[in-house]
């Protein structure tokens, strides 16, 4: 148990340290990605591709082991189905991130700078998560 | 944005990369930011997990230790304050209700070939391009 969560830990300093290095900390940049009819900045796609490199490796190897090194079983979810929850919470997600330039892992990351913004949208997007999980997304209530 | 230089978005997304990998070899589990921030809170039904806290706090001190050492990490935000409720609440709902972000369904689900990722990727990719452009070009100085 602790060498998984020291392992957490870790794999949450890389995180963060890839955001800073790659400039998706900045909401500015992800917006000048996401606005293809101006000036178009194109970071987000290298970071995506350089993110896809070591992390297809991994994929790769996982399918060549029964279990990963801290835990007896892989906790990755197969064969699921493209259904309305997936597409409508892509839609709202997409609305979100559009509008501000922050999504859940630079806007973490970002609350680094101290700026009431950035705790202002984390704290936002936990009352999001806690509204989720009081609705559809109760228990008993799982939608298809 | 006139200082691209494609070595740090390269550099950036290979540790963001590594992130992944390493936590999928090690504990089991995909590396997806707002499951983790909701496991981390408790909601998702299991208690709340160390795994998750463990990640999610990582994240702000390897972003503070890479501001120290390798690039100054700025920030420029101008949305409002109630915009910036709006945009909260609406990616912490979607992200619950489509099961993913940027991190769980793009690094991590296009590197295993999901469908349901590749799906969620592309659906949110397009919608937040067309809130862009509504924003920048259509209702410009409204929002």
């Amino acid at each position: 148990m602790f060498a998984r969560t020291l392992a957490a830990i870790l794999s949450g300093l890389l995180f963060g340290a890839g955001l800073v290095v790659s400039d998706m900390i900045k909401p500015a940049r992800v917006l000048a990605f996401l606005d293809i009819t101006g000036e178009w900045d194109p970071s987000l796609a290298f970071v995506m591709g350089g993110a896809l490199i070591p992390s297809s490796f991994a994929y790769l190897i996982r399918k060549r082991r029964l279990t990963p090194a801290f835990d007896d079983r892989f906790y990755v979810p197969e064969h699921g189905r493209v259904d309305r929850a997936l597409i409508g919470g892509a839609v709202l997600f997409g609305l979100g991130w559009g509008l501000v330039g922050l999504c859940p892992g630079p806007a973490i990351a970002a609350l680094t700078t101290g700026r009431w913004e950035v705790a202002l949208f984390v704290a936002a997007m936990f009352a999001g998560m806690v509204l989720y999980r009081l609705t559809v997304g109760r228990p008993a209530a799982v939608i298809r | 944005m006139t200082d691209l230089n494609i070595l740090w978005p390269l550099s950036g997304g290979l540790l963001i990369g590594l992130s992944a990998g390493l936590y999928l070899l090690t504990t089991g589990r995909i590396a997806g930011v707002s499951g983790l921030a909701a496991s981390a809170a408790g909601l998702t039904g299991t208690g709340i997990s160390t795994l998750g806290l463990g990640f999610l706090g990582g994240i702000p001190a390897g972003a503070a230790l890479a501001s120290a050492f390798l690039r100054q990490a700025e920030i420029t935000l101008t949305a409002s304050a109630p915009l910036l409720v709006v945009a909260g609440l609406l990616v912490g709902v979607g992200t619950r209700l489509g099961s993913g972000c940027t991190s769980g369904h793009g690094v991590c689900g296009l590197a295993r070939l999901s469908k349901r990722s590749l799906v969620a990727t592309s659906v949110f990719m397009i919608v937040a391009a067309l809130t862009v452009f509504a924003v920048r070009h259509v209702f410009e100085g409204i929002v």
